[in-house]
Formats: structure tokens, sequence, C-alpha cells
């Protein structure tokens, strides 16, 4: 019984808000990664392209609740989240058409890209706080939870609740399903493969005929689906707040490097793995040990390491020791 | 020549703007986008000592300035007495503690051969270190919070002349960049930029959360200054006199008389930076350097230690970011933790080195001044245009309204703007290395 209670108290606090978290992780490194593969080069604009697709989920998310439309139980949010990755998608398709295609054309060194990252950057974070404000934005409706704690506890008796968020479980399904089509596209259709055989030998892909500028373009419409679908999901999980999806670039990357940059697999690992570590490292045990340690061994301190506030320096010590250790990431990315 | 006279006339044109603010609005608007153009030329030539010259890409800015600003603390503020007496043993004791640990786990490393034992013993000294760490920690941590919380509840500062905080802000900034140099600068340039960037979150989540260092969030107010104060000034019967023989009225001429003195002091501070990095620029060291970030490869076989030199100029211009960031302190008088955000810390900054023309030093203190200049203008101008703008539109309307509030976030808009324009019309900058 102690045992389970335990289990149940480190799925509720650990296991179910990490998954959660790496998936939405993993997604936005997967838009990293593939923009590193095939532009290679690093986004800097990647949180706020997040951003702006979630700003535009919510925009059309409220339309429909005005409209009345909703999907009962399942957040609004689903049914807007295709006119949001068409937003993000005419946006980054724009970008590419005025500034990155003309650095691409004179083959720039790409630490210059990620400068130009940087300027495409400050216009995103200016439109998304141009058009919905810096502040706080709720879009999330439906049922809060697939299963309360209350309900959890009256159903199996333990003294631990389990609780489970719509939103969490719709983002894990989501980034299921996202994955599965992403793979199934980079390794069964004909548009995935030239893909691939670009990110990995530019010339003898040019040389097979492929068309680069037909590859960029598809890269652009999947990345902006991604970082629509991760920016959204993180907004119905947490809060849509322009400035968090400017902190996330730090996971994300964190993600991105750790999983091995240019690797989609590599991505979702990096993803879980900073999302489990900075969970861990910054949850107080004490309610799980207590239930574990027999009585004279109960701890008095909360047995946390780190405030949560140093989130961010969880990251960042993952990223170094795998640097130092596996400098091409664990699943081997590209070191150019 | 050609070169002097676009200098020249880019600088005069950063004089007439600063001098139209002065006539147009007010000399007190046009002192304080001055002195935070002096403040901001010194950070962006920080950043071009390591970018222009040695091509290393540094997203951490931020973090080195709040290192400065943490220095003003620690030097000018009166030391708290009782907080020392509850708990400044312990927490001196605790991070030595740390640092042995570090110290002790390197060594290990070290000393041992590669292997599962060295892991473990790592492993196992870290942990000890980390229990026993804490277990000091955190009982003085608690002692010293509780002194007085609404207006101490920190350690305090070591009470000295706050000027000196500027070199030590430097120092402090350094040693930080020394230890993230060690660490990730053999990395890929994208690498170090993550690095950076995560350290100097870090920086800011310190200074948000150790209240017994920076007293946290609750900010440490009136850090003293090393000009006079305003009111004094207004009680001395000698100013007054001479402010109303000069013809103005006592107020205006003590906050000017204040923006003036730091004005000068700036001036000094920045005229010596860009002498050094004029000197070195021209210097065989400087000329190493560039040869480096041209052509690592080349270099290093002429027998140059790259990753020392990278390391070297990495501390150096970090520094130099510590010392405007302490200056910045001192400035405002005051620490406010939560103000520290990257896009203004960093990004802006970079913007200021490319626009200005990296790897020209008079290029960077260009670009300090003319994109401060525009981030704090660019607000009441948005403000005229879009008013001209939303003139046919109905008074209260949703639009209207909506698109006037928006109005603040113009800044972010222009500065991507500018930056894009500059780096596709002018990619070497305003002022191009020569």
């Amino acid at each position: 019984m102690e045992f389970l209670n335990a289990f149940v108290a480190l799925s509720n606090f650990v296991l179910v808000p990490a998954i959660a978290y790496g998936s939405q992780l993993a997604l936005g490194a997967l838009g990293v990664t593939l923009i590193y593969g095939i532009l290679r080069f690093s986004n800097f604009a990647h949180g706020d392209t997040m951003a702006f697709g979630a700003m535009c989920t919510i925009l059309v998310t409220w339309l429909l609740q005005g409209w009345g439309v909703s999907l009962g139980p399942l957040p609004t949010a689903l049914l807007a989240l295709p006119f949001g990755i068409l937003g993000a998608a005419a946006l980054v398709l724009v970008t590419d058409r005025a500034v990155y295609r003309f650095y691409r054309a004179q083959k720039v060194k790409p630490v210059i890209l990620v400068i130009v990252s940087m300027g495409v950057m400050f216009i995103y974070n200016g439109l998304t706080r141009f058009i919905i404000g810096p502040d706080d934005q709720r879009f999330a409706d439906g049922e809060r939870f697939i299963i309360s704690a209350r309900d959890f506890k009256s159903m199996t008796g333990l003294d631990e609740g389990l609780a489970i968020k719509t939103s969490q479980g719709i983002t894990v399904i989501t980034a299921v399903i996202t994955v599965a089509l992403l793979f199934w596209f980079l390794n069964r259709t004909r548009t995935g493969k030239s893909m691939r055989a670009y990110s990995d030998n530019e010339d003898l892909a040019l040389l097979s005929g492929i068309n680069p500028e037909r590859v960029v373009m598809y890269t652009w419409l999947i990345v902006a689906a991604l970082a629509t679908i991760a920016g959204t999901l993180y907004g119905l999980d947490k809060s849509f707040k322009p400035f968090t999806y400017f902190q996330l670039l730090l996971p994300i990357f964190a993600a991105a490097i750790v999983g091995g940059l240019g690797s989609p697999l590599g991505a979702i690992a990096g993803g879980f793995v900073i999302a489990f570590s900075e969970v861990t490292i910054t949850y107080a045990w004490k309610k799980v040990v207590t239930y574990l340690m027999p009585e004279a061994l109960e701890p008095d301190g909360l047995l946390q390491l780190l405030g949560t506030d140093y989130k961010f320096a969880v990251s960042f010590v993952i990223l170094v020791i795998v640097l130092l250790f596996r400098p091409t990431g664990l699943f081997k990315g590209k070191s150019v | 020549m050609s070169d002097m006279t676009r200098t020249l006339g880019m600088f005069a044109l950063v004089a007439v703007l600063i001098l139209g603010t002065g006539f147009l609005q007010s000399w007190n608007s046009a002192l304080l986008i001055l002195n935070m153009g002096l403040v901001s030329a010194i950070m962006a030539l920080g950043v071009n000592l390591q970018w222009g010259f040695a091509g290393l890409f540094n997203v951490g800015v931020m973090g080195f300035v709040a290192l400065g600003g943490l220095a003003t603390v620690i030097i000018s503020m009166p030391p708290v007495r009782e907080a020392w007496a509850a708990g400044g043993t312990g927490v001196m004791a605790a991070l030595a503690v740390g640092a042995v640990t570090l110290a002790a786990a390197v060594w290990v490393t070290r000393k041992m051969p590669k292997g599962r034992a060295r892991a473990l013993a790592m492993l196992a000294v870290l942990i000890v270190g980390f229990v026993i760490y804490r277990a000091l920690f955190d009982p003085s941590v608690d002692a010293i919070e509780k002194v007085d919380p609404a207006l101490t509840g920190y350690l305090g500062g070591l009470g000295l002349p706050v000027v000196l905080a500027w070199p030590v802000g430097g120092l402090l900034a350094a040693g930080a960049a020394w230890v993230i140099g060690k660490t990730a600068l053999g990395l890929r340039s994208d690498y170090l930029a993550i690095a950076t960037l995560g350290i100097s979150e870090i920086i800011i989540a310190i200074l948000k959360n150790e209240d017994w260092l920076s007293r946290g969030v609750k900010n440490v107010i009136g850090l003293p200054r090393p000009v006079p104060y305003e009111i004094d000034l207004q009680n001395d019967p000698g100013f007054v006199a001479r402010a109303e023989g000069l013809g103005i009225d006592p107020t205006t001429a003590s906050t000017l008389y204040v923006k003036l003195g730091y004005g000068i002091m700036f001036t000094v501070v920045l005229v010596i930076i860009l002498v050094l990095a004029q000197l070195a620029l021209k210097s065989p060291w400087g000329r190493m350097m560039r040869a480096i970030r041209d052509n690592e490869v080349a270099a290093r076989a002429m027998g140059k230690d790259v990753t020392a030199r990278h390391l070297q100029i990495f501390v150096l211009g970090s520094a130099v970011c510590g010392v405007a960031g302490a200056m910045m302190t001192t400035l405002d008088g005051q620490l406010t933790p939560s103000s520290y955000q990257p896009l203004r810390y960093t990004f802006l900054i970079w913007v200021m080195v490319i626009v200005g023309g990296s790897g020209n030093n008079f290029g960077a203190v260009l670009g300090g001044f003319l994109i401060w200049f525009l981030w704090v203008q660019v607000e009441p101008i948005g403000q005229l245009v879009m008013n001209i703008a939303t003139a046919g539109l109905a008074d209260g309307s949703a639009l209207k309204v909506h698109l006037l509030e928006s109005v603040a976030h113009m800044r972010l808009l222009t500065m991507g703007v500018i930056l894009l324009l500059v780096l596709r019309f002018s990619p070497r900058g305003l002022l191009p290395e020569r």
C-alpha cells in the first residue's frame, strides 16, 4: 500500500507532467533539428514561431467560441489548430522568401544565418505582442480533467490522488500522432526521402535532380506545423504568454543538441531527457520518500535539490555534460 | 580618408539626433539618452571584442551585465551587521565547501584512471559535498533572510565607494566568463551560443532567488551615488545662485547637473576602453585575433594557440560588459533582477554591434548610440504615426484602441527590421571594418 501510494504520488507530480512537458519539448526540438538539418543553421526565431502559431490558433479559437462551436469535452483549440498552422506556415514562407532565400543564394556562413534569425526573432516577437499583447491569455475550454485526484482516490481507495489534465492527455496523443505522421512522411514519401537526402549530402542530392527550393519549402511547412502544435499544446497545458515561448528556446535547443542536432529521433529523446531531469530535480521528494522509508528515517526537509526557478540550470548542465562527453549528442547528429 | 569622413559624419548625425532631442523635447531626456548611450556603447565594445575581433558568438551578454550590477550592490551597500552575525559565517563556509567539492571532483577526474571507478568516485565526492553544503547553507540563509526582511534580509555590501564597483563588476564578469570559456569554448559556434544563453539565464535566476545575496525580487534600492543628490543641490544656496545666474530654475539645473556628472564619468570610461580596444586592434595581438577569426586552421598551423586566445578575448569582452553593467546599475541607483530581459540586454546589444559595424570599434560605439536613441524614440514616433494612421477611425472603436495600445511593442519590430535591412544592404555595418 505504502509503495502504491508512493508510486501514485510520483506519477501525479513527476511522471505525468514530465511526459506532457517532454512531448511539447520534443515537438519544438523536432522543428529546430529539421531546420538545422536542411537549412543548416540554429533558428533563434523558433520560440517566437511557436508563439505566433499558438496566437493564430487562439484567435481562431476565440472566433469559434464566439460562434458557439465547441468540441464538447475537448478544447476548441484542436478545431482551430489547422488554421493556426496555416497562419504560421504563411508567416514562415513569407519570411523565407523575403529574408532567408537571399542568404541561401549567397551561401553565407551558418553563423550569419543565426544572426539573421535573431532579426526575425525580434520581428515575430514584436508582431505577436502587437497583435495579442504581452499578457497571459486563456483559451482552454472543455473538460478540465480526464481523471481528477478525488475521483482517483474514491476509485482506488488510496491516500494519494492521481490527476490527469485533459491538456496532458491531448498533448501526449497529439504528439504521438504528429511524430508518427512526420516519420511516415520522412521515410515513406518521395518528398520526405528527398529531404533526408538533401540533409545528408547536399551536393549529391542536387546532382540527382532534387529541387532545393522545394525541399526548403516543405521543411518550412513542416516546421510551421510542428511549432504551432507544440506552441498550442504548451499554451493549453500551462498558459499562453509570448515571453514564456521565448524562454522555451533554451530547453528546446538543449533537447535538440542533447539528442544530436539534425537527428529527428534524437530530438524526441532529448526532449524527454530534458523534461524528466527538469521535473525530477526541481521536485520536492519528501512525500514520495516518506511513503517508502520506515517512520524512523522520515526526512525533515523538502528533499528538493534545486528551486523550481533553477530549471534553466538543469537543461544547461545536462547540455554541458552531454557536450563534454559526447559532442555529437546521444544520437549521432551533425558536427558541422 | 573617406573612412574618416564617414565616421565623423555618422557621429555628427548622432550628435544632431541627441541635440535635437534636447531642443525639441527636453535636455533631461537628451542627457538620459546620452548616458544610456554611453553605457550601451561600452557594452557594444565588449561584444565587438568577442564577435568583431575573434568571431565568438556570445549571446549571454545579459548575464555579464547583471553580474556588474551585482558588483555594485556588493561593493557599495553598507554591510548588514546582524545578518552577518546571524548567518554570514555559515554561508561563507557553505560556499567554501561547495568550491572545495568542485575542486575535489575535478582533481578526482584528473588523477584517477578512466573507468567506472572514477565515475563512481566523482559522483560520491559530489553527493557528499552537496549534502554538507546544503546542511550548512540552508539554515544560515534562513537566518539571514529573517533579519528585517522588509528592509534588508541580505548580507549587504562592503560599504566602499560605488565607483570601485565598476572595475570589480568587470572582474566578476571576467571570472564567470573564464569558467564558461573553459568548458564551452572548444565547441562549435552554435553550441557556444546556446551555452552562453543558458549561463545568462542561470545568473539571472541566481540574482532573483538568492535573497541573501541580492535581496532577489525585492530589489536593492537606494544604492550610493558617485554624484550629489538633486535635493542637496537645491538646498545649497551657492548652487541655486549659480543656476539663477545662468537663467535656469534650480530644480531643472540640479537634475541636469547630476546627469552631466554621470555623463562625464561615463565618457571617461568609454574613452579609456575605446583607446585600449583601438590599441589592441592595431597591435600584433589584434592582427593575430583577426587572423584566427578569418581562418582558424591556418592560424593553428602557424603555431597560434587558438583555444587560449579565444579564452583570453572571451574573458576580456565579458569583463567590458561587466563594467558597463556596473555603470548602468549605478546610474539607475537600484538593482532590479526581474528587469533583465534577454531581448533588451543581449540581443539589442547584438543589433548595436551588427548595425554599427562588427570589427570596427568606432562602429560599435556608433551602433550603441544610434540604436539606443532609436530604442527610446521609436515609441513617441510610433505614437505619432499611429495617431495619424488611425485618425480616420471612429474614436473609441476597438481597432483604434488596440492599435494605439500596441504602439509600445513597435520597438521590437523596428529593431528587427533595422537589423535585417542592415544585414541585407550593408552587411558589414554602417562603419565597415577596414
